[in-house]
């Protein structure tokens, strides 16, 4: 005989506190940031920037479970069409980055139609050579780019006429986009469309067998993806002032995927976590001096083997009863 | 030896919900199933049986269009796309694929709600569920378990019951007794007989034919990518009978 177990309240609220620990320590992180500004705030704001990022990567691979090499394509058309627009052309920051989100979704869209149909590893080179070949359009094409000198004097984000331009401000406005970006992918998750992408993820036959447009709902959180992807590119360039060809280059898919697979692939709070703790850690072992790196790798390599489905799935909710 | 097809004798053939004409399939290069001709009548179950590698997924693969397949397929007296899955789903043609294709991280509930994936109607929805979890009492207390955790038997109820979320004319079951202990085989077998009395139009794929025969209507026999045999199940009265089927 089968007996379900009856989960009492009070284990049900420890599991809803748990649960909300990774919470709790991302807001220490940025409220410690905030309050002590300098360093440490640039730091956490380029963790944030990278939240985004992760954010969006992870609803491709992680609710999805493609693989995408290649979103770091999708932040430098947002970030170059939000440096040229507002450095060279006196745009102001916000249409411009609304632009070069649209842009990066439209482009994602026409090279998403015919990529998307590949799968597993052909799917994981052809997303390479998108992050590649962006790579190489904005070393080449100097006259808008200006190639490896980049471009500089970008205007940070003003709303309403109030210019974000202080550490401190820059990152209340980074960890606000970052909880709207969260909160939309918790959204997601639990609506129709995510567990459409679930059971994509899960079998793509199984879910094709029920009715479900494979094809559709992987070209959508594709360019999702590519929005989120594109908002980062943007903040960065408005948040450092400068923009250039390595920013966008192969260096932030190796970094983003780590933060996404030490957070934790396909949880709301992962990308999150990943984006601070990948950042955080070379700082916390600055005084190891020469060893610093052997032992930010040393680091990685516990994380994956103690919590091999990442940080946030530590304390996850979900499966447990 | 040359085995003529035969066909089924005595039996009053129903109006067809699904026939293929000249339907065969693909893996690349290799022909996996060469054109052949089935029927499936109104409430009608169909057994397919074959040795291993004889097509029978194959073939439960091309009726859907999840495999490169050419012919016709017609849906009651209407033609079905042939290579687009979802308007073969949307039409009440379900698979239960082999080795089930639940959804193992998702809950028994949401895997449920993954089945009437196509249904906006919210009391048609509840309906179709409740009767789900009566066919199935098991996974009532299973609703918010992860379906992944669920013993062989329960994860194949949660599949049929997936499936019949979707309010299918016509369910195509790939061995469902796969990997099962013969008592709960029989429970899954004995649900499947009471939705076909019920009107259900099945077809069901197995290598145990004995269970199959016990249901069946009639019998396709399948080897080598053809069809061999059309057989009434009261036909066949012993395991030679078969065997030599088999064999030849």
């Amino acid at each position: 005989m089968t007996i379900s177990p009856s989960i009492t309240s009070p284990d049900r609220r420890r599991l809803r506190l748990v649960g909300l620990l990774p919470w709790l320590f991302a807001g220490a992180v940025v409220g410690y940031a905030i309050l002590v500004g300098g360093y440490a705030a640039t730091v956490v704001s380029f963790a944030l920037i990278y939240a985004v990022f992760v954010t969006g990567l992870n609803l491709f691979m992680g609710f999805a479970a493609q693989v995408s090499f290649g979103q770091n394509a999708f932040a430098a058309i947002g970030g170059y069409v939000s440096a040229v627009l507002t450095a060279s052309h006196g745009w102001s920051p916000l249409p411009a980055m609304a632009l070069g989100m649209t842009a990066a979704v439209l482009a994602a869209a026409i090279i998403g139609f015919p990529t998307l149909r590949l799968k597993g590893h052909y799917l994981a080179m052809g997303t390479l050579a998108i992050g590649l070949i962006a790579y190489e359009i904005t070393v080449e094409w100097q006259s808008v780019t200006q190639g490896y000198m980049g471009i500089s004097g970008i205007p940070p984000l003003s709303l309403a006429g109030y210019e974000v331009s202080s550490d401190r401000g820059q990152l209340v406005m980074l960890a606000l986009v970052v909880a709207g970006g969260a909160f939309a992918a918790a959204r997601i998750r639990r609506s129709r469309f995510g567990r459409a992408l679930s059971a994509v993820a899960g079998s793509e036959e199984a879910a094709q067998a029920l009715g479900i447009d494979v094809a559709r709902y992987k070209l959508m959180a594709f360019l999702l993806s590519a929005g989120f992807a594109a908002l980062a590119g943007s903040l960065f360039v408005h948040v450092v002032g400068f923009v250039s060809p390595e920013v966008f280059g192969l260096h932030m898919v190796i970094v983003t995927f780590t933060m996404l697979y030490v957070g934790g692939i396909g949880t709301v709070a992962g990308p999150l976590i990943g984006a601070l703790i990948v950042s955080l850690l070379p700082e916390t072992f600055r005084a190891f001096k020469d060893y610093q790196d052997l032992a930010y790798g040393a680091a990685l390599i516990l994380l994956l083997i103690y919590a091999p489905r990442g940080l946030a799935s530590l304390f996850s909710t979900r499966g447990r009863s | 030896m040359n085995l003529a097809v035969a066909t089924a004798p005595g039996v009053a053939a129903p109006a067809p919900i699904l026939a293929a004409t000249g339907l065969s399939a693909r893996y690349g290069h290799v022909q996996a199933l060469h054109p052949l001709d089935i029927r499936i009548g109104e409430g009608e179950l169909v057994a397919v049986l074959g040795p291993n590698g004889a097509g029978k997924s194959t073939l439960l693969r091309a009726l859907m269009g999840l495999v490169s397949n050419a012919g016709e397929v017609r849906f009651r007296d209407a033609p079905l796309p042939r290579q687009d899955v979802v308007a073969v789903a949307s039409r009440g043609i379900v698979l239960v694929p082999e080795g089930r294709g639940i959804f193992g991280p998702m809950s028994v509930a949401d895997n449920l709600e993954l089945g009437a994936y196509r249904l906006r109607d919210k009391s048609e929805f509840a309906r179709r569920r409740e009767r789900v979890l009566t066919l199935f009492p098991r996974l009532k207390e299973r609703l918010g378990q992860m379906a992944g955790s669920m013993s062989g038997g329960e994860q194949q109820m949660l599949a049929i019951g997936r499936a019949l979320m979707a309010g299918p004319k016509v369910l195509l079951l790939d061995e469902p007794s796969l990997g099962l202990a013969p008592r709960v085989t029989d429970e899954i077998l004995e649900t499947l007989g009471l939705l076909n009395r019920e009107g259900l139009a099945i077809v069901l794929v197995e290598q145990k034919a004995p269970l199959a025969l016990k249901l069946a209507a009639r019998v396709y026999l399948l080897s080598l990518g053809r069809i061999v045999a059309e057989l009434d199940p009261r036909d066949i009265t012993s395991h030679d009978d078969l065997a030599q089927h088999y064999l030849s």
